[in-house]
């Protein structure tokens, strides 16, 4: 009950931070130096035209008008045409939000994996040369800008092993049938290696550190030497007893990692020329195609607010002294 | 005067003793010391062409003694962009770390202190700040308001002060019942004093590891945003040499352009987070085991 509650609550503060993140950039791009009119509406119509085009983008109601206007279609889903593509930026960046969900959730498992295995073993060599050498690694890693990392690793496998391509998501000039042809294909996998890779190690590196040091705590505890005096093997150990119980903290801090990942896919997705919606509003944003970088970022903004509610809940579910608070 | 002298002593003191924090202070002194005398080492203007003896542009020249790290697609010297870059990468990070941390502090010692309602509203407004996405938004704001180096600490600032506020108010929240300052209380001091005196002083630990940690993600988010095409263009910053250098589609020809600014990004951020474990060890006793 208590912790239903909880999450009904947590919903509704999404919700009002979503609303709010709508109306600071409704406002931000009204702020922009220069009228609309200069930028939206070619110059070379005469005055009459222009009104008339203001009139039909409804720019000539007072800003206050303007704003409703924009909450009421935005609750309809109708999120405005993009100047660039002159279809619905909804539809737009539909396209594009399947192309970055899979890339990210792909790139999220692989870097739990790396986390959870990785700062485990860490842990359990500790004080030897493996901990040590693993440790800078890892932490050159994350101080390593990751879109300079992805640029790395397309000059080594792309470029000079040929080993994958140079970017995208499938070679150009191939069609698919069906959704599930394209995300399943050997060409897509192909494509999605590298990136996947450098997001992957990018959002691993924390995660790793926190199992590393959470599992040190762990491994001094009784009931391990318990289990060990009880003569179970060393890897039974570390796999079914100490890991299980170093998990906990990991698991909130991953949640926290996935939320950031959204953000990063920014720069994954320019580096590998990926057709997510983190390149998009890059895209966007450079060629003033406002729309459509407002429903790129309200999206964007929306997927972050869904992880930080699940690492919230999931926080409150393995530690019910959150909810009491 | 004494006072600032005696902590700074204690900073010093803090970094040379934990081998992490030390290797940290020497990163950023080395880069500190280069970003100084910036001027004086590099041998060329970072933005100027340069021409061989033909008059033709030297384009992507390896390195060599003429050219420390060789030359760009437009025939400018890498080794002076990075050493005028460090400038940029000092700035941003420097003044954005002392920005975010100074609010930062301040939010949480209020919301901390006065608690109920003061803090209630401070602490919808850090969720709801957490849930905006830090680069896109930043990436927008930047090109909205113009791109520029003031725009981008602007667009740092107005996001990370978040992370420090929400710690720093929760630290807050277990001194404020301790006994000294139920003393300082009873003394009748002033909640201004009672904040800045007795409080403050035992939260400067935690706020330097923000201070580490905010200085380092500000350096890596103005390269960032220099590398997507919304640096400031009138200066060479390390993310803005990766971002001619991506675009140029030089980069697999020419790999002393494309290796500097990403390992120099990579080593001041280093020593950013090294620093900053120095920190929370002191701010946090239970670690140092570790």
């Amino acid at each position: 009950m208590r912790s239903m509650k909880y999450i009904l609550k947590r919903i509704l503060q999404m919700i009002l931070t979503l609303f709010i993140l709508v109306t600071i950039l409704f406002f931000l791009f009204r702020v922009v130096p220069g009228d609309p009119v200069s930028m939206y509406i070619d110059s070379g119509l005469d005055k009459e035209s222009q009104e008339l085009l203001l009139k039909q983008y409804g720019l000539d109601k007072p800003l206050l008008e303007q704003y409703i206007i924009y909450i009421k279609s935005m609750l309809r889903g109708d999120f405005g045409n993009s100047f660039q593509y002159g279809k619905p930026a909804i539809t737009v960046i539909g396209e594009r939000f399947w192309n970055t969900l899979v890339l990210m959730i792909t790139s999220l498992a692989i870097s739990l994996c790396i986390g959870v295995f990785g700062g485990a073993l860490l842990a359990w060599k500790r004080g030897t040369k493996i901990d040590t050498v693993g440790t800078i690694l890892v932490l050159a890693v994350r101080c390593a800008p990751v879109f300079w990392t992805g640029m790395l690793f397309l000059s080594i496998f792309a470029f000079k092993l040929k080993l994958l391509p140079l970017g995208g998501m499938n070679t150009p000039g191939t069609n698919f049938v069906s959704l599930y042809d394209k995300f399943f294909s050997a060409d897509f996998l192909k494509h999605l290696i590298l990136p996947a890779l450098t997001a992957s190690l990018y959002s691993a590196a924390t995660p790793l550190l926190v199992m590393r040091s959470s599992m040190l705590e762990v491994v001094k505890e009784d009931f391990i030497e318990l289990v060990r005096a009880k003569g179970v093997k060393e890897k039974k150990i570390l796999y079914k007893h100490a890991m299980r119980n170093a998990l906990l903290p990991v698991i909130t801090v991953f949640a926290v990692q996935a939320g950031f990942a959204i953000g990063g896919s920014v720069l994954i997705e320019t580096v590998f020329r990926w057709p997510g919606m983190g390149r998009e509003i890059v895209l966007a944003v450079s060629a003033r195609d406002y729309p459509l970088a407002q429903t790129a970022f309200f999206l964007i903004g929306t997927m972050t607010a869904l992880f930080n509610l699940i690492a919230d809940v999931l926080y409150a579910y393995l530690d019910p002294r959150v909810v009491i608070n | 005067m004494e006072d600032a002298k005696q902590s700074l002593n204690n900073l010093f003191k803090i970094l040379t003793r934990n081998k992490a924090g030390f290797i940290g202070l020497i990163i950023f002194t080395v880069f500190l010391i280069i970003a100084i005398f910036a001027s004086f080492i590099a041998p060329y203007d970072p933005m100027a062409m340069n021409f061989d003896d033909n008059g033709a542009i030297k384009r992507l020249q390896p390195p060599s003694s003429s050219h420390l790290l060789g030359t760009t697609w437009m025939g400018r010297d890498v080794f002076s962009q990075m050493i005028m870059g460090s400038r940029i990468a000092m700035v941003v990070g420097i003044l954005s770390a002392i920005c975010v941390v100074f609010i930062g502090t301040n939010i949480g010692l209020i919301a901390g202190y006065y608690g109920g309602k003061v803090d209630n509203v401070i602490m919808r407004l850090v969720d709801i700040i957490y849930g905006i996405p830090f680069l896109p938004f930043a990436l927008i704001l930047v090109a909205v308001l113009g791109p520029g180096i003031k725009n981008i600490i602007l667009a740092i600032v107005l996001i990370t002060w978040r992370n420090s506020s929400r710690v720093i108010r929760s630290q807050v929240l277990t001194l404020k019942n301790r006994t000294f300052i139920e003393a300082a209380r009873l003394t009748g001091a002033s909640d201004f004093r009672i904040l800045y005196k007795h409080i403050a002083p035992n939260v400067l630990p935690l706020s330097l590891v923000y201070v580490a940690l905010s200085m380092a993600s500000a350096i890596m988010t103005e390269a960032s945003l220099s590398f997507l095409g919304f640096g400031d263009p009138t200066l060479s910053s390390w993310g803005k040499i990766l971002y001619s250098c991506y675009s140029s589609q030089a980069m697999f020809k020419a790999w002393w352009w494309m290796l500097p600014p990403g390992i120099a990004i990579t080593l001041l951020v280093l020593s950013g987070f090294l620093m900053s474990k120095a920190f929370e060890e002191v701010a946090n006793p239970k670690l140092r085991e570790r």
